[in-house]
């Protein structure tokens, strides 16, 4: 259906000219699901919209065998191009939210693409294929009056409405909360059963060990490895791929380190000159000076929700070091133990190592309750995981134990000694007790400042940042750059150099690594991984993402609409749920073969 | 919407309680400024203070003459012996005929250049052009007008406001500028709704570059435009005082004008009040265009 | 082999590049010295010559001279001083009062802020013009009044980017960080908020000196400004419109020269813009 050879994509820069695809050879046969799976500027986005003539205007694109349906098209104008988009071949990107023109109704744009290639058909019955309920009354509504998987499925309606044999789907479900996304990921799989060919792009291999016949991994605008999905992912060949599938954080990698490299190494220079291409829409990419952000700008929320083997019910003793450490007690190391002793001066009772505890904490905007009767406790060196889909409220817990918000009813205490309910100022000599590390670490950094001055502000008098920043895997020479000159990945190293640096006995983590790429997720999960079995420190860790959580927390409680649903220890949590929305959420996240555990 | 209401209201009384202070900050008694240049008469004098009722406290003249504005009295001229409204009134068609005209000019010119020089070299040259269209005085713009059209070719009269023809050279120097504001702010709404991902989806339906820009992009571009509603007034409403003065046009500009040099308080008063209500006026209207343009203000 | 696979359709608009930011900068310079030493440049700008009358431009006479044969190139060097002097000082007052007036509705509770707002809304409910001329009407004309009719007249736009700015600083990240360290608010404001707030105003300025020499410039033509005999750039065109039918150069001229300025100011100012948000964004 699709053959390519040599493909080359590049984009100017400035006055250079950044290459995004080097040389990459693509089939797709009609009938087959194949994935391109790599991290941001792998350049997989650019070669799946190569396909339709998408690249961009300022993007060169050389090859030297292009061909669609047995069609040479290398020498396609635009006209030509527009006849095969939509009929050849449809589009479904990230976001529908984005993706559908929010000026006109899901309808209008269904109608739009009945209307360019003159085809019969009616929004309505498109609607109700892709299995969206009430499909008249969704058609005359705007994007955002539809929930995310409903606009999603309307994008897709959109993209077969002409009946074209190929859809490309680029990271098609990585805006949308795991049991969102498992309906969507059924959906393709649907499409794929009626014959339809299905190229999907993801940064996710669960994602795509669940639909793809056949895996390409992307990396530096290379494909450096290729083959059926099952074997590939089992016995990966190339070391990219191994640390790739390595990187994936879940049940069976618990205990276990998930970068290949130790703290200190390995910081991928991609990410620092990528083209500001892969997902973001290139379009924009020529335009706009080179984002450094391109991987932290938030377009990508990634969502490496992987879960292991082991749980789906075959026997999860593998993880046998996960299970030794399921229990709570967590062996301080001497260090830390050693400052503990020091730092008593602090209100503490010394019998109880509890550092905060929240009683019935309450929140909520005048009628509306964000957060319900939730309880709370973090103990010492402990890392107590909350999980929730988007709107559950979880965020609002951090900012209630941080003490941002006021809670409408219910009280926190912080280190034995009440938190909330008191004036700022009095809180004040306590307060570089608890840190916060937040999902942006780009808008957390006053953008004036150089990381010295940044680290500096938050040590005590006398220390100097350069060891820090060592703990934490940066070398010295990060000290004079600015925010924005780092990557998302050294970013979300000073943030956590940053909160290190006041000795806190808690670090609230709000989402810290769901806008990395999975390999810079990794280094940073084994980082704050180090932190709390070197200094003690506990942890109150919140994400979205099940695998991250079951791979780093102790303890977890599983939020919705507002209250806790289930709590425990992480093991009997998600390898026994009692209730059953932790049961649908672990149940939703894809599964990837991880044969070495 | 309510709201919105509310805070025109506001907006509107806080605009002549500032138009009040300023007659109170002018130098000499009340009476005086009242007078201006025009017969000072203790006639005349008395009819003052009864009619703004100088011989009362401050809050009772303060509140009488928010109560008089609301009813559309906009006190008397003793220079020109004739209440304000009627001296507004009379000179209002001339004024909006001129300003109506220009903004439609303005508005068609700006919309045609931002969607047909989508070119490279188009959009540069087109870009020139507005950067001196708003860089340069609109009464130099008249000038050269004048001097190449009436002057030299001597194809529009010099002055007045008799027929169309005596139109045409206003008209087109009020909507220069204008176009090039709105061809900027438009160009660069269409740029940045060119960018967002939905245009990329809907060019991946086989929609040509005309259509994507007209049926997708444009309507992006508007929503920033349509706040441009009050600045475009002020554009207008000040430039036709500029304008009048060179193309020797009567209308509310050379009313103001002459009250301004002849002192003549109460018609500047009223001149304040009156765009005031109008600005306030052209914002709601705003509000209520982007409600229609953009669904998502809309309450579901 | 290479392909086009997509037409240019949406390249940004290209900004001025060097040549054109150098030529405007040189022109500024050249302005600003004008204002500063005129003497250096050209001659009395008051000296009248009865025999040459109303000359066209020449060797001797650049932009030729006026009704009362005085040098229009001369009186143009000299109103450099007039048109800068007014343009700055209002855009002093306009960009400091703005600055303090956002920064106070930006920081302060609701109903402050509200108020504060509608302030902002009310003073930009007049045209420019208008509200310079009630100034006017109340203070007479002359050069001061002038200053003040501008400066308060576009200080509601200093005041929204600063309230704006505001609010989106006392959101950011690095606010709460601060607070995590214990800062106090007046520390929070002094260190974080104000330098943030503060950096896209003296570029903001440099566009708005532009428009405040415009808007000068549109008074004086109405015989609002400096009084004649002096050298302003708007007074001239408006004496020069009587001769237009036979001496374009002492109206066109003047009127040429402001608008290479604003053009001048317009360019560098989005240079520096550009620059800045290529530095913070």
């Amino acid at each position: 259906m699709i053959s390519v050879r040599d493909l080359r994509v590049s984009f100017p820069v400035g006055r250079t000219v950044v290459p995004a695809v080097r040389g990459v050879d693509l089939d797709i046969a009609a009938g087959e699901c194949v994935a391109l799976v790599g991290e941001s500027g792998s350049g997989k986005s650019v070669t799946a919209r190569t396909l339709v003539g998408l690249t961009g205007p300022q993007a060169t694109v050389a090859t030297s065998h292009f061909e669609i349906n047995g069609q040479d098209v290398r020498g396609y104008a635009e006209r030509d191009w527009k006849r095969l988009r939509g009929s050849f071949a449809g589009l479904v990107l990230q976001d529908a939210l984005v993706s559908l023109d929010p000026l006109r109704t899901v309808g209008a744009e269904i109608t739009e693409v009945l209307r360019t290639h003159k085809v019969k058909g009616d929004p309505v019955s498109l609607l109700a294929a892709v299995h969206v309920p009430e499909p008249a009354r969704r058609a005359r509504q705007y994007p955002h009056q539809l929930s995310g998987g409903l606009r999603q499925r309307a994008l897709i309606a959109s993209a077969i409405a002409a009946g074209p044999p190929l859809l490309i789907a680029d990271e098609p479900t990585t805006a949308l909360d795991v049991t969102v996304q498992a309906q969507i990921l059924d959906l393709l799989a649907e499409r794929k059963a009626t014959g339809e060919t299905l190229l999907l792009i993801s940064h996710d291999l669960a994602v795509v060990s669940r639909l793809a016949d056949r895996v390409l991994v992307m990396k530096d605008g290379r494909v450096v490895e290729s083959g059926p999905t099952s074997s590939l992912l089992a016995a990966p060949s190339h070391p990219y791929t191994q640390e790739l599938v390595q990187a994936v954080p879940s049940a069976a990698s618990r205990g276990r380190r998930l970068s290949s490299a130790g703290p200190a190494l390995r910081e991928p220079a991609a990410l620092y000159s990528a083209p500001p291409a892969s997902s973001a829409a290139p379009s924009a990419a020529p335009s706009a000076a080179p984002s450094v952000a391109a991987a932290a700008g938030g377009g990508e929320g990634f969502t490496s929700s992987v879960s292991a083997a082991a749980r789906g019910g075959e026997g999860y003793a593998s993880s046998v070091s996960a299970a030794a450490r399921g229990g709570e007690g967590f062996a301080l190391s001497a260090s830390a133990a050693e400052r503990e002793e020091g730092e008593r001066a602090t209100p503490s009772s010394s019998a109880d190592s509890v550092v905060v505890r929240a009683e019935g904490l309450t929140k909520a905007y005048g009628r509306h309750t964000v957060v319900d009767g939730v309880d709370l406790t973090v103990r010492r060196g402990e890392i107590v995981g909350l999980v929730g889909e988007s709107g559950s409220g979880k965020t609002t817990v951090a900012q209630l134990v941080f003490g941002l918000v006021a809670p409408t009813s219910g009280a926190v205490a912080f280190e034995g000694a009440p938190w909330t309910g008191l004036k700022e100022r009095r809180r004040r000599s306590r307060r570089r007790r608890l840190q916060f590390i937040a999902q942006d670490p780009l808008s957390a950094f006053d953008p004036r400042w150089t990381v010295r001055r940044i680290v500096g502000e938050a040590l005590p008098d006398g220390e100097t940042a350069a060891p820090l920043l060592e703990r934490v895997g940066l070398s010295a020479d990060v000290l004079d750059r600015y925010p924005r000159q780092l990557s998302g990945g050294q970013r979300q190293r000073v943030a956590i150099a940053r909160a290190l640096a006041p000795r806190p006995s808690l670090i609230i983590c709000d989402e810290p690594v769901s806008a990395l790429d999975v390999s810079v997720q990794a280094q940073v999960l084994d980082l704050l991984a180090d932190i709390r079995a070197t200094d003690g420190t506990a942890l109150l860790f919140i994400s979205h993402d099940l695998g991250v959580v079951h791979h780093l927390a102790d303890r977890v409680l599983v939020m919705r609409d507002g209250a806790v649903v289930e709590s425990g220890p992480i093991d009997d949590v998600f390898h026994h749920p009692q209730h059953e929305y932790t049961r649908a959420l672990l149940d939703a996240v894809p599964n990837l073969e991880v044969s070495q555990a | 919407m309510l709201r919105r209401i509310g805070t025109g209201l506001v907006v509107l009384w806080a605009a002549a309680t500032a138009a009040y202070l300023a007659l109170l900050a002018a130098p000499g008694d009340t009476v005086d400024a009242i007078i201006g240049d025009g017969a000072d008469t203790p006639l005349i004098r008395s009819q003052i203070i009864q009619e703004w009722h100088l011989d009362r406290p401050a809050v009772v003249q303060y509140l009488d003459f928010l109560w008089r504005a609301l009813h559309g009295d906009l006190g008397r001229s003793y220079l020109l012996q004739r209440p304000v409204s009627e001296v507004i009134g009379g000179q209002l068609a001339p004024t909006l005929t001129l300003a109506f005209s220009a903004g439609v000019l303005g508005i068609v010119l700006a919309l045609v250049l931002a969607v047909t020089t989508r070119r490279p070299w188009a959009r540069r040259a087109s870009s020139t052009l507005e950067l001196v269209l708003v860089s340069t005085p609109p009464f130099l713009i008249g000038i050269i007008l004048l001097s190449v059209f009436s002057f030299r070719l001597g194809l529009f009269p010099v002055s007045g406001d008799q027929g169309v023809a005596a139109l045409v050279l206003p008209a087109v120097t009020l909507a220069l500028p204008v176009a090039g504001v709105l061809t900027q702010v438009l160009r660069d709404g269409i740029d940045r709704a060119l960018d967002e991902p939905f245009v990329v989806t809907a060019r991946a339906r086989g929609l040509g570059e005309r259509a994507v820009l007209v049926r997708h992009a444009l309507r992006h571009a508007l929503l920033p435009t349509v706040t441009l509603i009050g600045w475009l007034f002020g554009i207008l409403l000040g430039g036709a005082v500029i304008i009048e003065t060179v193309f020797g046009r009567p209308g509310l500009g050379q009313v103001t004008l002459q009250a301004v040099t002849s002192e003549d308080m109460p018609v500047v008063l009223a001149v304040v009040v009156f765009s005031a209500f109008v600005y306030v006026l052209l914002n709601t209207l705003a509000d209520l265009a982007y409600l229609i343009i953009d669904p998502r203000l809309r309450r579901s | 082999m290479t392909i086009a696979l997509d037409r240019p359709v949406s390249v940004r608009f290209r900004r001025p590049r060097g040549l054109g930011v150098a030529a405007a900068s040189g022109f500024l310079l050249l302005a600003f010295a004008a204002a500063v030493t005129p003497g250096l440049f050209a001659g009395d700008p008051l000296a009248a010559d009865p025999l040459h009358v109303l000359e066209p431009p020449s060797a001797a006479h650049w932009f030729g001279t006026d009704q009362l044969g005085r040098d229009v190139f001369d009186r143009v060097v000299h109103g450099a001083r007039h048109s800068l002097s007014i343009g700055i000082a209002a855009t002093l007052v306009a960009a400091g009062l703005g600055v303090l007036l956002g920064l106070l509705a930006g920081l302060s509770h609701r109903y402050a802020d509200e108020a504060l707002s509608r302030g902002f809304d009310a003073l930009a409910a007049f045209p420019l013009l208008l509200l310079a001329l009630l100034f006017v009407a109340v203070a007479g004309p002359g050069t001061v009044g002038l200053i003040v009719a501008i400066g308060i007249a576009t200080l509601p736009h200093y005041a929204r980017v600063v309230r704006s700015q505001t609010f989106v600083v006392r959101q950011a990240g690095y606010v709460t960080q601060a607070v995590a360290f214990g800062d106090s608010r007046t520390r929070l404001v002094l260190r974080h908020v104000l330098p943030n707030v503060i950096g896209p105003i003296p570029v903001l300025a440099v566009i708005g000196l532009g428009e405040a020499i415009l808007a000068a410039a549109g008074l004086s033509f109405l015989g609002m400004g400096p009084q004649p005999p002096s050298p302003e750039w708007g007074a001239m065109l408006s004496e020069g419109r009587g001769y237009l039918s036979i001496a374009w150069w002492t109206s066109i001229l003047p009127g040429v020269v402001v608008t290479l300025l604003v053009i001048s100011l317009t360019v560098v100012g989005r240079r520096l813009q550009r620059r800045f948000e290529g530095r913070t964004a």
